[in-house]
């Protein structure tokens, strides 16, 4: 152990602020970009989720439409004069 | 070798991988980062010229020899990807920039903030500061060119051609120190032959050095996966994943 107290660590020689300083950017910067790097594989996942289910309703909306095609469009008011 | 590894060029295969080393990755950085921090700081003895103050070398090192070393890895996934039209090697390199800059960045300010009590100044425009910036501009430069195009196999070959181009650089920084007449220090470790470090000093920089490395490879491996389930999210494989992991909600 190179310090004798917890306020001689802290003080780092004099030099407390710089070395404290540069610690600190460094693992939160290092931290900012491993959290928001797995927050981000969590969004993705619940997008592909959002996103297939509304290719699942595109379908099914398709499918209901062909089950009526001998239908003629119901009002086209430019055409009935 | 190339049968083995062929496989990987599939992105499912890739992401398998991914899933399979990322704990791994993340074990051993953690660990080495508590050790290496914890002795470079509490143990090592104090350097008889810079007092205290050196023990910023125990991330300045690790973080500007692995923005390089991230540089040059982000080259060859460029290279692959535009030799062999890999989709794989340009989503490796798109994941790998974002965490080469964040080294730099960390390489330059903790080198700001060692100048300061040492030099007198935060920022000179020495060779090696400059040339260090620079790649912080380039790593920027790939993720706003890939960012830029909408298909993203052009994506990846502008900005895989980007990448290699800037790869001039990384020597250019190593050298820097030698070449010109700068206020940066020479060399500390990258001779091993004869390191002008005391061991007591050099073994947790090499600790930290590996929990550095182990970090950008863990960030590096979440940030492919993510990449891939973007890129493939119409793929059943990445719909079944999704499903799997967000729980039994969606029985369409």
């Amino acid at each position: 152990m190179q310090f004798d107290s917890l306020d001689a660590f802290l003080a780092m020689g004099g030099y407390g602020f710089y070395v404290w300083l540069s610690f600190g950017v460094c693992f939160v910067s290092m931290l900012i970009l491993a959290v928001v790097s797995k927050t981000r594989h969590k969004q993705l996942l619940a997008q592909v989720l959002i996103e297939k289910e509304r290719q699942a309703r595109i379908k099914t909306a398709r499918a209901g439409q062909k089950r009526t095609p001998s239908a003629p469009p119901l009002s086209n008011p430019s055409v009935k004069e | 070798m190339w049968k083995w590894l062929h496989p990987y060029a599939k992105t499912e295969r890739a992401y398998q991988l991914c899933t399979t080393l990322q704990p791994y990755f993340w074990v051993g950085a953690i660990t080495c980062l508590i050790v290496g921090t914890l002795w470079g700081l509490l143990f090592a003895p104090q350097d008889y010229q810079q007092g205290d103050s050196f023990r910023i070398i125990y991330i300045h090192v690790p973080s500007a020899i692995l923005s390089m070393s991230t540089y040059m890895a982000m080259a060859v996934a460029a290279l692959v990807g535009i030799v062999w039209q890999w989709k794989t090697a340009y989503m490796t390199m798109i994941a790998m920039a974002p965490v080469g800059a964040v080294m730099t960045f960390i390489a330059l300010f903790t080198g700001a903030a060692w100048g300061k009590p040492m030099w007198g100044a935060w920022w000179v425009w020495d060779a090696r500061l400059t040339t260090e910036l620079i790649l912080l501009f380039l790593y920027i430069g790939v993720m706003a060119l890939y960012s830029a195009f909408e298909d993203k196999q052009q994506a990846g070959k502008a900005a895989g051609v980007m990448a290699m181009v800037g790869s001039i650089n990384v020597p250019i920084i190593h050298y820097s120190v030698e070449w010109w007449n700068t206020l940066h220090q020479g060399a500390t470790i990258s001779k091993f032959d004869n390191p002008s470090i005391a061991p007591e000093m050099l073994w947790p920089l090499l600790v930290n050095l590996l929990g550095f490395a182990l970090f950008i490879a863990a960030v590096t491996v979440v940030r492919l996966r993510n990449e891939i389930i973007l890129r493939e999210q119409q793929r059943p494989w990445v719909q079944a994943l999704a499903a799997e992991k967000l729980g039994g909600s969606d029985a369409v």
